[in-house]
């Protein structure tokens, strides 16, 4: 239908023109502020004119030279963060969803169960979590307490800083992969399975030759959703840790936004851009090799 | 496959010791909000001794929490309409129309998905100051309509694409144009699926928090998230309000999530996720 391109775009156009509004336009001024020293004292008020300048590419160079000392040890965290996770994500969904995809009594109810934390506002699942790990009165160490063991304060020793958001994270993020895995092995031809049998192959051969590979577009799907999704989560390192302590828990999302409340608009501007061009060839880079194996 | 008796038990061990997992944190913001305060600290551990309604009184008649349900409501309630209003014509142009720029334009709100909400926080938050939008719930509307629309136009765009296309054509045999389809066709037949997609945008409004912390100054202008933030303070934190608003926001939620769980599957997977 293409000679009736105008419909289509007549179409379209209501949503084209709200997004160059509200996400082109910003964008662009994101942008722009990369270039130069804006901050909250020289972006100017009703009382003084602005008095910030460009900086050409200062900025850039700054933070991807590591004059600005924070950003490669915030990297090296935000992305063993995401390794760490999509890995449990990915590994203990598969397996509650193989689980899953047997014919057994109760089986609903357990997927019910299982997807509870998918239903859970984020944040509210980060409070839950925050007042189990109370280092006065949590109940994790009114358990170690109960067997006699010493209290730990977890949100502020090593490594339990790094290890209790991880926890939580992985907590919110199984449900997803569960669910999308589960609908990729209830599509795989029963025939396979059967075929595999006869020839005498054994369970964990039917696995790795078998379901492994029919699930891998599902898979690499859900891995990298589950990459982009942990990288940019907001909320479970807020609230639990705040990037504390001294900074050491922060992911480049929240060091991002402490920047912006710290006033240093074009510092976050430029880390937001830089962290959008690593999700872009991230992706990019993924989905060609995700084609090509 | 028949499963032998060992294999079934090693399935239902793995699937309690999971389910157990997946529920506790949940169970226990449930108990504790029935807690009196001197139990919920308290070092013992104790499930539930005496139960009270304490903190639900407390905190729907003292402080804000009132205001920040209305106001959490009425932000996503607009959002909502606003995005999926906008997002069906384009969703059916991009499921029907084969044109120029068609998957260039389904490229960029995949694109639009992924970015994180930092990266538009400081402009935006420029361009709201400048337009005296600050503290405002419109701040949100825009702000959340970033996300909410290209959430929208990728789950309609598979509902759209369900629907059988021989219809449209009995729709033009009988003279309708295409605007006349699309409303007087497509859209009644879409009902289900926008009232799913409806229901997702004003959830992800409903638990917004990076925009709504950043964007709202006022403590009679928060909405829940924000709200329930200030009552994490390091020195005195009332958990007997921030457990029991736990469980009131999270109930019609969770409801919801229950029923429409199914449809959010395929129009994540297809679409992408706004972490």
């Amino acid at each position: 239908m293409g000679s009736r391109g105008w419909v289509a775009w007549a179409f379209m156009a209501p949503v084209l023109l709200v997004m160059a509004l509200i996400v082109f336009y910003p964008m662009a001024i994101g942008v722009f502020q990369t270039f130069t020293n804006i901050d909250n004292l020289n972006q100017g008020t009703r009382f003084r004119p602005p008095s910030w300048e460009f900086v050409g590419l200062q900025n850039y160079i700054d933070i991807l030279t590591g004059k600005d000392t924070k950003f490669y040890p915030v990297l090296a965290w935000t992305v063993v963060w995401t390794v760490v996770n999509v890995f449990f994500h990915y590994t203990l969904g598969l397996l509650l969803a193989l689980t899953l995809n047997q014919r057994f009594r109760g089986r609903t109810s357990y997927r019910m169960l299982l997807l509870l934390p998918w239903a859970v506002p984020a944040y509210i699942t980060a409070i839950a979590w925050l007042f189990i790990f109370n280092g006065e009165y949590g109940l994790l160490n009114n358990v170690l307490g109960a067997f006699g063991m010493p209290r730990v304060a977890w949100l502020s020793t090593f490594p339990w800083y790094y290890i209790m958001p991880i926890i939580v994270n992985v907590w919110l993020g199984i449900p997803f992969m569960m669910v999308a895995l589960l609908g990729g092995l209830q599509s795989i031809p029963g025939d396979l399975y059967e075929a595999a049998q006869m020839d005498g192959a054994s369970r964990t051969q039917s696995f790795w030759n078998i379901t492994l590979p029919q699930l891998r577009s599902v898979s690499s799907t859900v891995i990298l959703l589950g990459c982009i999704w942990t990288f940019n989560i907001f909320v479970v390192i807020y609230f639990i840790t705040g990037g504390g302590p001294g900074g050491k828990t922060d992911i480049l999302v929240t060091y991002t936004y402490n920047g912006f409340t710290l006033g240093q608009y074009a510092i976050a501007a430029t880390y937001g851009v830089i962290i959008f061009s690593l999700l872009l060839v991230f992706s990019a880079v993924y989905r060609r090799v995700a084609r090509e194996s | 496959m028949k499963m032998s008796r060992r294999h079934l038990a090693l399935t239902h061990v793995i699937l309690i010791i999971f389910a157990i997992w997946s529920v506790f944190p949940v169970f226990w913001t449930l108990v504790t909000s029935f807690k009196p305060e001197s139990q919920i600290f308290s070092t013992q551990i104790k499930v539930i001794d005496q139960p009270t309604l304490q903190n639900y009184i407390d905190l729907l008649t003292r402080g804000d929490f009132v205001q920040w349900a209305i106001n959490s409501l009425f932000v996503s309630l607009v959002t909502t309409v606003f995005a999926v209003f906008l997002a069906a014509t384009c969703a059916y142009a991009i499921s029907r129309f084969r044109f120029r720029g068609r998957s260039a334009s389904l490229y960029l709100f995949l694109v639009a998905q992924m970015f994180p909400a930092v990266i538009l926080l400081i402009p935006l938050f420029a361009i709201f100051t400048n337009l005296k939008l600050i503290d405002t719930p419109w701040a949100l509307v825009l702000s959340y309509a970033t996300f909410a629309i290209p959430f929208c136009i990728l789950m309609l765009k598979g509902f759209f694409d369900t629907i059988p296309y021989e219809l449209e054509e009995a729709g033009r045999v009988d003279g309708l144009g295409p605007f006349g389809t699309f409303w007087r066709i497509v859209i009644p037949l879409s009902v289900p699926g926008l009232a799913v997609t409806a229901f997702f945008a004003f959830i992800t409004a409903w638990n917004e928090f990076l925009f709504a912390r950043s964007f709202l100054t006022s403590e009679e202008a928060f909405t829940l998230p924000v709200g329930m933030a200030t009552f994490i303070d390091p020195f005195n934190q009332p958990w007997g309000l921030l457990t029991a608003g736990s469980v009131l926001i999270t109930i019609p939620v969770m409801i919801f999530f229950f029923v429409a769980q199914r449809f959010l599957i395929s129009g994540m997977t297809t679409g992408g996720v706004k972490g």
